[in-house]
């Protein structure tokens, strides 16, 4: 098999050296870490190697030699490299050397039984710092096996074993360039140490910072479930309302943030990383929110327009019922029917009106209040839009209600007495339609109020049919802004700005290009990361919403709509498991 | 060692395949697309400013023409960017793995690479799609199961070569991957 040997591009321009690494035999692999220089005593390199295998649990080994030969060339050390290959004793051994002036590089291999040839080796280069920083993401996971998992990745997935060598292998970085060691290595140089008072006085005041608020949001939601389990109505409407929703949400999620836990594996990291940038944007926007309303007396504008809308909304009703009552369309419709239905709901509206009116003088201050919960999170300020959409369109909900509940009796009636009209009933025992005989007196009075419900279905079907529209016309705009509240819980930003500025933390795979080649020369590839695409990203760091999606499909809707069965499109998550 | 032969495709335009051998073991096969031609530009652009030409004749807004500008310049990015593909590469590697290259007309380059240890082979497939067609694909180990495949991933899928550019391409790749089971066989 063709050696494959992966060497740092930082270490291309170092001294001549030792290359230390790691092989792995099954794949052909030889990972060169480091280079070690001269002047070393082999026992102190072995010692460090000792050192470096028991904190990393990856077996690094000595590889073979480096020789960059920098001014005139010198034989003697050709020679010297030559007998180290007989101190460090391992298989097969590399003998990599470069010219000072040409980018000529020569690669030499030997090891026991194959026979040495220049086809033999492959030279791929990698940049450290990046291999170390990157996250594997590979395209296709198993269920029952994790990237990043230690005793897979070194077993399968070749290229996973070279990441998860460079990335172990953190001891052997821990060396700065200037530090005086017995040992002097070359490899990947961190910039130092954050040396800014600032920093550091933020990661010591992090801990009791963390400690103080986590006790005092698990006060907090130990508050909320004893009050609203005391409270029997008061739990009903909190799980209706979409502002409780909302804030429950962002409880759990300011917990996870502030939670004295450090986080296990990257993808919590990523999580806890993400959620903090989401609130923090939330509270932002809410913030420019709050400012723009105060700012030239929005509020107080508002507040004058909101009543003649809402009287604009009555009016608009009640000619939409006067033209039902009388003959809209050009059908016929029953008059009495027509009506009853018609005053009753006239009724409605002017209780409704009168409600109004009779809160217009609050109606400023209700509204500065819920202007203020703007500094909490522009989703918590479009929660409690939608609450208070749902709250004035609320006698559109009963309406809707009514005529809901009087066509599907209608329906069930009507159904009923058209399977008596055929001379079959529904057999309850048995869940199927059977055979059945009437007496004369049974039919005569069923086929009587079978025409007597036939005949009356247009007028409450029309009326049902308006009221519907209506009310899915309110469902939509209360959706859109259930739509725009879930984009900004979910959307990962702070993945997204990963991918934006460092891609290479975020890799899909790698992707290879070949050097130039000189002529007798190894084969040379340059390695680099290939990025996650953003499509991926957002679907693998989606934070979970608080999941008030419409969990019905269009079919299932359309048939609960001609039936006349109520559709609840805000069904909470809570509310389906009870 | 470079070479540069003219195929078509299956729609008949001009294909330019460049072989380039940089060791018996590791070669690369070019596919140049045709470009974007002049003539079917200016006719998509003619088709949308008449039509908002004639919008704005009914509804004498002047904002009709400047969006149908706009819309012209952002349609023409986003098809240079996302849909023209001007080059397809296939680079194989012997015991490394198989990188399939898409690079579009705005410069943006697509990149996947196969680890050999997953590939089973590549084989010439038939498809049927209104005539007769044939692709170029590569042949994926299940993990589980080593004798079942588990993926079909086609190359060249916007070039659309013909058979004989095909086989050109397959005959070096079986090359390649016979000479890399032997080595795999023998160690």
């Amino acid at each position: 098999m063709v050696l494959k040997a992966f060497f740092p591009t930082c270490c291309a321009s170092a001294d001549s050296g030792l290359l230390v690494g790691r092989w792995v035999p099954e794949q052909g692999f030889a990972v060169v870490l480091a280079v070690v220089h001269f002047p070393f005593i082999p026992l102190q390199v072995r010692e460090l190697l000792a050192r470096v295998q028991r904190a990393s649990q990856v077996g690094l080994a000595v590889l073979g030699t480096w020789c960059h030969r920098r001014r005139e060339p010198e034989e003697s050390l050709g020679r010297f490299l030559e007998g180290l290959g007989a101190l460090f004793t391992h298989k097969p051994w590399l003998q990599l050397s470069r010219e000072p002036d040409s980018r000529r590089w020569n690669c030499k291999v030997s090891s026991p039984g194959a026979p040495c040839g220049e086809d033999q080796v492959m030279l791929i280069f990698y940049d450290q710092r990046q291999v170390l920083l990157a996250q594997l993401h590979p395209p296709a996971t198993l269920p029952d096996r994790r990237a990043g998992d230690a005793t897979a990745t070194a077993a399968e997935g070749g290229l996973a074993a070279v990441f998860h060598t460079v990335a172990r292998s953190e001891a052997l970085f821990q060396s700065d360039r200037f530090d005086e060691g017995p040992v002097r290595l070359t490899h990947w140089q961190s910039e130092g140490v954050e040396a800014s008072i600032l920093v550091e006085l933020a990661k010591w005041a992090s801990g009791p910072v963390c400690l103080l608020l986590s006790s005092l949001l698990s006060l907090l939601s130990w508050l909320s479930t004893w009050r609203l389990c005391r409270l029997c109505p008061l739990a009903f409407l909190c799980s209706k309302l979409c502002t409780c929703q909302q804030l429950r949400l962002r409880l759990q999620h300011l917990q996870l943030v502030f939670s004295t836990q450090k986080a296990e594996d990257p993808a919590q990291l990523m999580r806890k990383a993400n959620t903090l940038v989401s609130v923090l944007l939330d509270v932002a926007l809410g913030l420019a929110l709050l400012s723009w309303l105060h700012r030239e007396d929005r509020i107080g504008q508002l507040a004058d327009a909101l009543v003649p809308v809402a009287d604009r909304v009555a009016e608009e009703l009640q000619q939409l019922l006067e033209w039902l009552m009388g003959a809209p369309a050009g059908l016929k419709m029953n008059r009495a029917l027509d009506q009853v239905l018609g005053r009753f709901f006239l009724y409605h509206i002017h209780l409704w009106i009168s409600y109004i009116h009779l809160m217009s003088p609050f109606v400023e201050r209700i509204l500065w209040h819920v202007g203020l919960s703007a500094c909490l999170g522009l989703t918590v300020a479009l929660s409690l839009l939608s609450d208070i959409l749902a709250l004035l369109t609320f006698h559109i909900y009963c309406f809707y209600v009514y005529g809901a509940r009087l066509y599907c009796l209608k329906v069930c009636g009507l159904s009923s007495l058209w399977r008596l009209f055929r001379g079959k009933k529904w057999n309850v025992l048995r869940q199927r339609v059977d055979s059945c005989s009437y007496d004369l007196d049974q039919l005569f009075i069923g086929t009587l109020l079978f025409t007597i419900l036939l005949f009356l279905l247009p007028t409450t079907a029309l009326y049902y049919l308006v009221f519907t529209l209506l009310r899915l016309l309110v469902v939509a705009v209360q959706g859109l802004i259930h739509l725009l509240v879930d984009l900004v819980n979910s959307l990962p930003l702070y993945s997204l700005g990963l991918r934006l500025c460092r891609p290479y933390r975020l890799a899909a795979g790698v992707k290879f290009r070949v050097l130039e080649r000189e002529s007798d020369g190894p084969l040379r590839l340059l390695m680099q990361i290939n990025p996650l695409p953003y499509s991926h990203v957002v679907h693998n760091f989606r934070l979970p919403s608080c999941g008030c999606h419409p969990r019905q499909s269009w079919s299932s809707l359309c048939r609960k709509l001609f039936f006349g069965e109520l559709i609840y499109p805000w069904r909470q998550r809570g509310d389906k498991q009870d | 060692m470079e070479d540069e032969q003219s195929f078509s495709d299956i729609s008949g335009g001009r294909l330019s395949l460049q072989r380039r051998y940089y060791t018996q073991s590791c070669r690369e096969f070019c596919l140049n697309c045709p470009r974007l031609s002049l003539r079917s530009l200016t006719a998509v652009t003619c088709t949308v400013w008449l039509v908002a030409y004639g919008l704005f004749a009914l509804c004498e807004n002047s904002m009709i023409l400047s969006s149908a500008i706009f819309i012209t310049l952002i349609g023409l990015l986003g098809y240079l960017h996302f849909v023209k593909i001007d080059q397809e590469t296939l680079l194989i590697i012997d015991s490394l793995g198989i990188q399939m290259t898409s690079s579009y007309a705005s410069g943006k380059e697509s990149t996947t690479f196969i680890e050999m240890g997953k590939v089973k082979d590549i084989v010439i497939n038939e498809a049927i799609y209104m005539k007769v067609i044939y692709y170029l694909c590569i042949l994926l180990k299940d993990p589980l199961e080593p004798q079942e495949i588990s993926q079909v991933v086609p190359v060249f899928q916007s070039a659309k070569p013909r058979l004989d550019c095909l086989i050109e391409v397959y005959r070096s790749c079986q090359e390649v991957l016979a000479n890399q089971k032997a080595t795999s066989t023998r160690s």
